[in-house]
C-alpha cells in the first residue's frame, strides 16, 4: 500500500475520467448549492492532506489545524483591508506566518507524543481563537467583512458564479496532494514513518526528528493557511467563531481517519463522504435543531474506529487484494 | 586524527537516581576489531552501550570517536558521525517494506532515490534478505528482522557498528548465518561492537572481550583467556562455583 508502484493503466484511465469529471462539473451541474458542497468537499480535503503530513505520517495528532485556518484567513483579510495588499500575495503571507507558528509552537512540543501533542496543539488553537475574540485590531468577536473588489482571478473574488472558487479549490487541493506525494515519496517521508515507528529507531538512524517534525508541521501549516485564506475569499466575511474553532479541527482530524490516515488518497474519499453529509444534513434538518449530522458523524466515527481504523481507503484495499 | 585508538571510553558512569548503571568504565576500539561487552543480566551493558550511542547522557566520563569528543552530541548526529546501531529489542519500521526499511538508512548519505533504492539493493544482497524485500517489515521472522535491522544500520555507511544482543533468540543455524554476515561486515573495514549473551558468537567472533559485572569492567582479554578468569567464572556463576 505504502509503496510506490507504476500505476496500472486502469488506474490512470480512472484518475484521468475522474478528474476529467472534476473538471466538467459545474458546467454540467446547475445550481450554486451542489458547487457549494464540492468546493467545501475540496476545502476539507486539502485540509485532511495537509493534516496527514503531520498525523498520518509523522503521527503527531494535531487537534489544532483551525489555528492555522483562522491565521491564514485573518492574514489574507487583514492586510487587504488594512494595507490593500492583493488577496495572492495574503495567501502567501498567511502561509509563512502560519508555518512560522507552527515552527514556535512545533520547537516546544517537538518531544511530545500521541496524546500530549493533541492536547498541546488543541490549547495552542484555543488560545489563537480567545486572543483574536478579544482583539480589536482585528475587530474581536464582530469579525470582519471584506471589502467587495471587481470580480477578477487578480483579485480573488468573484460574485457571479461559485465556479471559479470551484477551480481554484481544485487546484489547490492538487497541489497540496502533489506536495504530499513528493513527501511521501522522498527521504522526508521515510523519515517522518521512521519517527512514527519509534523516536528511538529514528535516532538510531542518524534523523533528527526534532527537524524533521519540524518541517511536517510548517508545510501542514502553510497548506492549511493557504485554505483559510481561500475561505474568507469565499465566504467574504470571518470571524473567530467561524474560522478559528475547535469544530473545524476535529472535522479536519476526521475527513483523514475516516478515509484512511497516512496514504495520500484517503482524505479526499473522507471528505468526499463527510463534507456532503455534513451540508445536506446542516440544510434539510438544520432548522430542526441542530445535532442530527453530528449524531451521524458520531455514529461513523464510532463504527470506523471499531471495525476499520485504516479508513474507508483501508477497507478498500483490503477488498481489492482479496480479489487478487 | 591521531594515530592512537578509534574508539576511546574513558570513565563512563551512568547513574539512574540512586543506582549506579556503570562507574567508572573505560576501553578502547581499534579500528577494524570486534570487541564484545559481555557480563551478567543488569551488569550495565546496555546503559555503557546507550552512554556511547547517545541515548543516554553519561553522568561522567568522555567518550572519543577518532579523536572527537562525542560525550555530549545527540543520538542523530553521532549516527550521522559513523555510528549505527541496533537495538535489544528488534526495532524495524513495521508499515515498509523491508527494501524501504533499508532505504530509510541509505537516505542518511545519499538524496537521490534511484541511488537509495540502488544502494539498498545491494545491502539486502549482502545480508542475505533481497528475496524478502517486498515483505513488510511486521510480516518477517525474528531472525529475518534482527538482520534486517544490522541492513538498516549498514544504509548509514557506518564505520563503527554497535549491535546490541543481535544474536538473542537464534536457531543454531540462524546464529551461523548472523555470524557470517558479521564477518563479512568486518571484512568490508567496519568495526564492530558486539553486547552478547551468545558465549558462542562472542567466542567466534571476538578479537578482545571486556567484561562488565554491576556497572564495573572487572576484565579485558582475548576471549579464551576471559572465559578461564576466576573473577568471570564467579561473576557469572556466584561464588559457590568459584575455583
Amino acid at each position: 500500500m505504502m509503496t510506490m508502484k507504476k500505476p496500472t493503466a486502469v488506474q490512470v484511465v480512472f484518475y484521468a475520467a475522474l478528474l476529467a469529471g472534476l473538471l466538467a462539473f459545474p458546467l454540467i451541474v446547475k445550481g450554486t448549492f451542489p458547487t457549494h458542497i464540492m468546493i467545501m468537499v475540496f476545502l476539507f480535503a486539502m485540509m485532511g492532506v495537509a493534516w496527514n503530513i503531520l498525523g498520518g505520517y509523522a503521527a503527531m495528532f494535531s487537534f489544532g489545524q483551525a489555528a492555522f485556518f483562522g491565521i491564514g484567513a485573518y492574514t489574507s483579510t487583514i492586510l487587504l483591508m488594512n494595507y490593500n495588499v492583493n488577496p495572492w500575495i495574503g495567501l502567501v503571507a498567511g502561509g509563512v506566518l502560519a508555518a512560522l507558528m507552527g515552527a514556535a509552537i512545533g520547537i516546544p512540543c517537538s518531544n511530545l507524543r500521541g496524546h500530549y501533542f493533541a492536547i498541546a496543539s488543541i490549547a495552542f488553537a484555543e488560545i489563537v481563537r480567545i486572543h483574536f475574540n478579544n482583539w480589536k485590531f482585528v475587530a474581536a468577536a464582530e469579525g470582519l467583512s471584506l471589502p467587495l473588489l471587481p470580480e477578477s482571478l487578480g483579485n480573488f473574488m468573484f460574485h457571479s458564479s461559485k465556479a471559479p472558487y470551484y477551480y481554484i479549490i481544485l487546484v489547490f487541493l492538487l497541489l497540496s496532494v502533489l506536495i504530499c506525494w513528493y513527501i511521501s515519496a522522498n527521504r522526508m517521508g521515510f523519515y517522518l514513518r521512521a519517527i512514527k515507528e519509534s523516536h528511538e529507531l529514528a535516532k538510531g538512524m542518524g534523523i533528527s526528528f526534532v527537524r524533521y517534525r519540524l518541517y511536517a508541521i510548517m508545510i501542514s501549516a502553510f497548506l492549511t493557511a493557504m485554505a483559510g485564506t481561500f475561505y474568507a475569499q469565499y465566504i467574504l466575511y470571518i470571524d473567530p467563531e467561524s474560522v478559528l474553532i475547535l469544530p473545524i479541527s476535529v472535522q479536519v482530524v476526521l475527513v483523514a481517519m475516516l478515509g484512511g490516515a497516512g496514504t495520500i488518497i484517503g482524505p479526499i474519499i473522507g471528505a468526499a463522504i463527510l463534507l456532503p453529509l455534513s451540508e445536506i444534513t446542516r440544510v434539510s434538518l438544520g432548522y430542526k435543531g441542530s445535532g442530527i449530522d453530528m449524531m451521524i458523524y458520531g455514529a461513523l466515527i464510532m463504527l470506523i474506529s471499531a471495525y476499520r481504523p485504516q479508513g474507508v481507503w483501508g477497507l478498500l484495499t483490503t477488498i481489492g487484494r482479496r480479489g487478487k | 586524527m591521531s594515530a592512537a585508538s578509534f574508539l576511546e571510553v574513558q570513565g563512563i558512569t551512568k547513574r539512574f537516581g540512586g543506582l549506579t548503571a556503570t562507574e567508572d568504565v573505560s576501553f578502547t576500539v581499534n579500528q577494524g576489531e570486534i570487541l564484545s561487552i559481555i557480563g551478567p543480566n543488569g551488569a550495565g551493558k546496555s546503559t555503557l552501550f546507550n552512554c556511547i550511542t547517545g541515548f543516554y547522557r553519561s553522568d561522567a566520563g568522555k567518550v572519543l570517536f577518532r579523536g572527537m569528543d562525542i560525550t555530549t552530541a545527540g543520538a542523530h548526529r553521532i549516527c550521522k558521525l559513523g555510528i549505527a546501531r541496533t537495538f535489544q529489542i528488534v526495532q524495524v519500521i513495521s508499515d515498509m517494506t523491508v527494501l524501504e526499511n533499508v532505504m530509510t538508512g541509505t537516505y542518511l548519505r545519499t538524496y537521490d532515490r534511484k541511488k537509495v533504492r540502488e544502494k539498498a539493493g545491494e545491502i539486502l544482497r549482502f545480508a542475505g534478505l533481497y528475496e524478502k524485500r517486498d515483505f513488510l517489515g511486521t510480516d518477517i521472522t525474528i531472525a529475518d528482522k534482527k538482520r534486517l535491522e544490522v541492513a538498516m544500520a549498514l544504509g548509514t555507511e557506518p564505520t563503527l557498528l554497535m549491535l546490541d544482543e543481535a544474536m538473542a533468540g537464534l536457531t543454531p543455524v540462524e546464529l551461523r548465518e548472523m555470524i557470517g554476515l558479521l564477518r563479512k561486515v568486518r571484512e568490508n573495514g567496519v568495526t564492530l561492537i558486539i553486547v552478547e549473551h551468545v558465549m558462542e558468537a562472542v567466542m567466534e567472533l571476538s578479537d578482545r572481550v571486556v567484561v562488565i559485572n554491576s556497572g564495573r569492567k572487572i576484565v579485558e582479554g582475548m576471549p579464551a583467556d576471559v572465559v578461564r578468569n576466576p573473577e568471570v567464572i564467579q561473576a557469572y556463576l556466584g561464588d559457590r562455583y568459584h575455583a
